[in-house]
């Protein structure tokens, strides 16, 4: 039962057997555990910490639109985020700040210049198509279509070597 | 014959450009704000509710901006720097408290020691987003005119100080009239 093998830490060690993914390593499940009720008290106390109020809308119309607005914009904490998304404490302060904006008579458009303007272009979650960003856009595509071509002239000239020397041998 | 080369350069190329970008720490956000304008701001000090410091009373000196919370390791780290700085007298030293709690604040301070003149308590970050903060220690260097001149995100080292702080600092003054 306690074959030695070596702490590969999440790596399947040899003599362990799985079922249905639960480790039975012992001692395994229980340090999973753990690990997992820290993250989530860590979540948790930062809620409290911070006393999240919740936000009161003037209307389910202004509702929609900041729900919408909050998902372009970047929580530059937790990059990969949206301002929707992100647990961050900065998250919630920016989230009171765009909903005070808007209740101020902000567009969307004057709220995103509004952070730009602090913050630079990558609070905006989505790039903007500028020249500085157009190798982002553009890059890919092209790159795919100058791999087709190139594929493109590499069959045709394979092509026509063959029918020059007699053909398909099969 | 040239054509056999393609691939090589193509690898050169890519191999080039991400040899180039190894040290770059992807999560840093360039500030906006550099040459621009400060922020107007009027703020309680940490120390004193009833004091407040506002961006009129600091203007007509450089002065440095760091930016600190007790919840901060980083900025434990880089105490020691702040400290030295605010010693040497080479440049007057605020501080802006950044989404914190008073006590617990007040508490840091007088565990770790306090460098600074005064910390700007701003428990909802409002004039930290007017700044571009978005993850502390953040430190800006301001001129007499009100001009973000320097801003370094992360713990200041001697060495930052010695090779990019100072010779700012020393500009500032020197066009400072």
């Amino acid at each position: 039962m306690t074959a030695p093998g070596f702490n590969l830490g999440y790596q399947q060690v040899p003599n362990v057997r799985r079922f249905d993914g639960v480790e039975s390593r012992p001692g395994a499940l229980l340090k999973a555990s753990l690990r997992s009720l820290g993250l989530a008290l860590l979540c948790a106390t930062t809620l409290s910490v911070h006393a999240v109020a919740p936000l009161n809308f003037d209307s389910a119309a202004q509702r929609t639109r900041f729900q919408q607005l909050i998902t372009e914009i970047r929580c530059l904490v937790c990059q990969n985020q949206s301002l929707a998304d992100s647990p961050a404490p900065l998250a919630n302060k920016l989230r009171q700040e765009v909903l005070q904006l808007m209740q101020s008579g902000k567009t969307d458009d004057e709220i995103r210049a509004y952070l730009v303007q602090r913050y630079g272009e990558f609070v905006l979650y989505d790039p903007p198509v500028e020249p500085s960003t157009w190798a982002l856009w553009f890059g890919p595509v092209l790159l795919l279509a100058l791999g087709a071509a190139g594929l493109w002239v590499a069959l045709k000239r394979r092509r026509s070597s063959s029918e020059d020397s007699g053909g398909d041998p099969i | 014959m040239w054509r056999l080369l393609i691939p090589l350069v193509v690898f050169a190329a890519i191999g080039g450009l991400l040899l180039g970008s190894l040290g770059r720490d992807p999560h840093l956000v360039p500030s906006p704000l550099i040459d621009k304008p400060a922020p107007e701001f009027e703020l309680p000090t940490v120390g004193d509710p009833k004091r407040t410091v506002s961006s009129a009373e600091l203007r007509g000196t450089p002065y440095l901006l760091n930016v600190w919370a007790s919840w901060c390791p980083a900025c434990r780290v880089e105490h020691g720097v702040i400290s030295r700085i605010a010693q040497s007298g080479v440049i007057p030293v605020y501080g802006l408290n950044y989404i914190d709690q008073r006590p617990i604040a007040l508490r840091w301070l007088a565990q770790f020691g306090d460098p600074y003149i005064a910390s700007l308590y701003d428990p909802d970050a409002k004039v930290s987003i007017d700044f571009g903060v978005y993850g502390p220690p953040e430190t800006f260097l301001v001129d007499a005119d009100g001009m973000i001149r320097y801003k370094h995100i992360g713990p200041l080292t001697p060495e930052l100080v010695r090779d990019e702080l100072l010779p700012v600092i020393q500009h500032m003054q020197k066009t400072e009239s």
